[in-house]
């Protein structure tokens, strides 16, 4: 044991900076649960340690590697090179500052948050109606700046859904645990009849935007309004894709609120391997309907499919999966950029095979449509909503 | 506990789970061995159907003891996990004490929330069980209860405890073996997962699927029972909606004894994928060729590269 305890705490240590969430305490549960192993047998240890350690089966894998890279026989030259080349692929957390720069050039990280604030009291009413009505593919780089302030003034509301959870409070029930205690002192006379009602909880908004090709020119504003999403109190979920669907959740919600999404929103973007690439909505939305939707898609959420339907794959597919989504999902909306053009009719053939399992089909081209959006969530919170479909 | 029931060893855990028809790999017995002598709650998550609640009755009956069960649903709470007052009870004995005229706030009070009048509930059950061993405490699918009731297992888990507000705290003799189990529709707690001794159950691969269907239908066929095995481990490399799991190869297995079938064919597979796929989708995706090819694959497994 003498040798061992020491190594267990470097090896415990190593999975922290791996990021595996492995504490002091956890060490003193592994030496007590190792004098039950033969510590001859490196599976059972394997396996100790993996149970005690471990708690998210992401983290599993990571696991393995760092156990089998500490725990082989000593070669000649000990090093930790590999060690922190595993580390490597772990380093979320902080968003770089370089990063920054390249793919929006005119937002230098420098910049203190004050000096923001004077440039939004300057902002007219009138150039801050113009702004809102502009097209997001039109923005200049200082518009952009002005527009993610008004951005992030949007009050989202998308109501709440009625849970099974019993509260005490105004309702039709009677809360017969409340009942005895409260009547004693009339000795036992029933004169109070407490109450209880179902407990309300906020609906979650699972996003999905294309960031496709296709859609540059709307993708670097569209980040920014995910952004802000995910900056409110809201639960909300946040997918990305182009061929490929990709989780964003975790890496939006880093920044603080003075950074308004200047330094995370480039490194999302980075984070994506195909954004800019072709699309494939449906294959994308199976991807999202057999990984994802079990997790994320429970308890009627609102979802929102952001793409302009320019899609290059099979539209019976893509079909198949609107229909599966738009079950799943309390309501499905999608958000076209295109539809704010007064031209524009949805005639792609993607269009035509999502259009019948859509719920809301809105323009998402500048701040008054997003306005619009938020309004209508809210009107949908309501029940006042010209609803074409109501579920659950 | 009574030490002849204790395993004493991985090895021994492993092997009397067996003798109980249930196939564990070593990692699966080390960390039920590791809860069972460190006396901390196992927590088992895992795809639907790969055997998780079948780990708490199995361990029930090699310890020789009580299972007690609680099935999760969202809304979940103290009164139907823990303890409920029998009101109707309790309003009936006020109604004597008054006629009697010994009606004292106080005492009234004391005697209202006494024992005779509490229902016990799986988890007060299991602290205060009388049995010779402590009883196996299930709680089945947590990630279907919210995380309110996650917050309030906090007590449980960690110091084997619960605090009722009229009768202060319960804290077990000798605590219950716990396992939890989680389908993961949700992530759960960090703060209830650091309690815990965790383990992810996988799908089987070919050798222990074979092995526990051979265990647990012993009437099949031999060669059934490894072409049923391979076509699983087919079906499972395939996209579906809904993976099928253990329990749909063993009702599987169990539905063609029944047919009488000792060697599978794409007709009968595709009579009966409903025994083990049961989403409309995936039926219509695999049914009539895709069945050929996989069962090609699964008769030829050298053929496969």
């Amino acid at each position: 044991m003498s040798a061992l305890l020491p190594n267990l705490l470097h090896f415990s240590r190593l999975l922290g900076t791996l990021g595996l969430d492995a504490q002091a305490l956890r060490t003193l549960d592994v030496v007590r649960a190792l004098d039950h192993v033969e510590l001859g047998r490196k599976s059972d240890v394997y396996h100790a340690l993996r149970c005690l350690l471990v708690h998210h089966a992401r983290d599993l894998q990571m696991f393995d590697e760092a156990f089998r890279t500490f725990w082989r026989p000593p070669p000649k030259d000990w090093t930790t090179q590999d060690l922190q080349a595993i580390g490597e692929h772990r380093r979320s957390g902080a968003p770089r500052v370089e990063t920054a720069a390249s793919n929006d050039g005119n937002d230098r990280v420098g910049q203190s948050p004050p000096l923001i604030w004077e440039r939004t009291a300057t902002l007219t009413h009138s150039t801050a109606e113009s702004l809102r009505q502009k097209d997001f593919a039109e923005l200049t780089d200082e518009e952009l700046g002005e527009a993610r302030i008004l951005l992030s003034r949007l009050q989202w509301d998308l109501g709440s859904r009625r849970t099974r959870r019993w509260k005490p409070g105004t309702g039709d029930a009677l809360d017969l645990r409340r009942v005895l205690p409260a009547n004693l002192r009339y000795g036992g006379e029933l004169v109070d009849l407490p109450t209880r009602r179902r407990a309300q909880r906020r609906r979650r908004l699972v996003v999905i935007c294309d960031v496709s090709g296709s859609m540059e020119r709307y993708s670097r504003m569209l980040l920014h309004f995910l952004y802000c999403m995910t900056g409110t109190l809201l639960p909300v979920e946040v997918f990305l894709f182009a061929t490929r669907l990709t989780r964003v959740t975790r890496y939006l919600a880093v920044g603080d609120a003075h950074d308004r999404g200047r330094t995370t929103v480039p490194t999302v973007a980075q984070r994506v391997p195909d954004f800019g690439g072709g699309t494939r909505i449906g294959d994308v939305l199976r991807e999202l309907n057999i990984r994802w939707a079990r997790r994320v898609l429970g308890h009627g959420s609102i979802v929102l499919l952001i793409s302009d339907g320019w899609d290059r794959g099979d539209p019976t597919g893509l079909a198949a999966e609107m229909a599966r989504l738009h079950r799943m999902s309390y309501r499905l909306v999608w958000l076209n950029p295109l539809l704010g053009s007064p031209d524009y009719r949805p005639l792609t053939r993607g269009m035509q095979a999502a259009l019948p399992h859509i719920d809301d089909f809105l323009p998402v081209h500048n701040l008054d449509s997003l306005s619009q959006l938020a309004d209508h969530l809210t009107t949908l919170v309501a029940g006042a909503s010209p609803a074409p479909f109501r579920r659950r | 506990m009574d030490d002849t029931l204790t395993p004493a060893s991985i090895d021994d855990l492993q092997s009397r789970l067996e003798e109980h028809r249930y196939i564990s790999d070593r990692g699966l017995a080390t960390a039920a061995f590791l809860a069972l002598t460190l006396k901390r709650p196992l927590l088992l998550e895992g795809e639907a159907g790969v055997g998780k609640t079948e780990v708490a009755k199995v361990l029930a009956s090699c310890l020789d003891t009580e299972l007690i069960r609680l099935q999760c649903y969202e809304g979940l709470d103290i009164s139907h996990a823990v303890y409920e007052w029998n009101y109707s009870r309790q309003l009936l004995e006020i109604r004597l004490m008054e006629t009697e005229g010994t009606v004292d706030r106080q005492t009234a009070a004391k005697e209202l929330f006494g024992e005779q009048f509490l229902l016990k509930r799986p988890v007060l059950r299991a602290l205060l069980a009388k049995g010779d061993r402590p009883p196996v405490l299930l709680i089945d699918e947590l990630d279907r209860a919210d995380d309110e009731f996650e917050g309030f297992l906090l007590e449980l888990l960690s110091d084997y405890q619960v605090s009722i507000p009229e009768l202060g705290t319960i804290r077990a003799a000798r605590p219950p073996v716990v396992i939890l189990t989680s389908n993961r529709t949700r992530e759960l707690h960090d703060a209830l997962k650091r309690r815990c001794l965790f383990f992810w159950i996988d799908y089987p691969s070919f050798d222990k699927e074979l092995a526990i269907i051979r265990a647990k239908v012993p009437t099949a066929d031999a060669a059934l029972a490894e072409q049923v095995a391979r076509f699983m481990q087919e079906l499972r490399v395939t996209e579906l909606y809904k993976v099928a799991g253990v329990s749909e190869t063993l009702d599987w297995v169990a539905a063609l004894v029944a047919l009488n079938t000792t060697e599978l064919d794409a007709d009968t597979i595709d009579q009966t994928l409903g025994v083990i796929l049961k989403n409309h989708e995936d039926i219509q995706s695999i049914q009539g060729k895709r069945v050929q090819q996989l069962l090609n694959r699964a008769k030829n497994p050298a053929a496969r590269s």
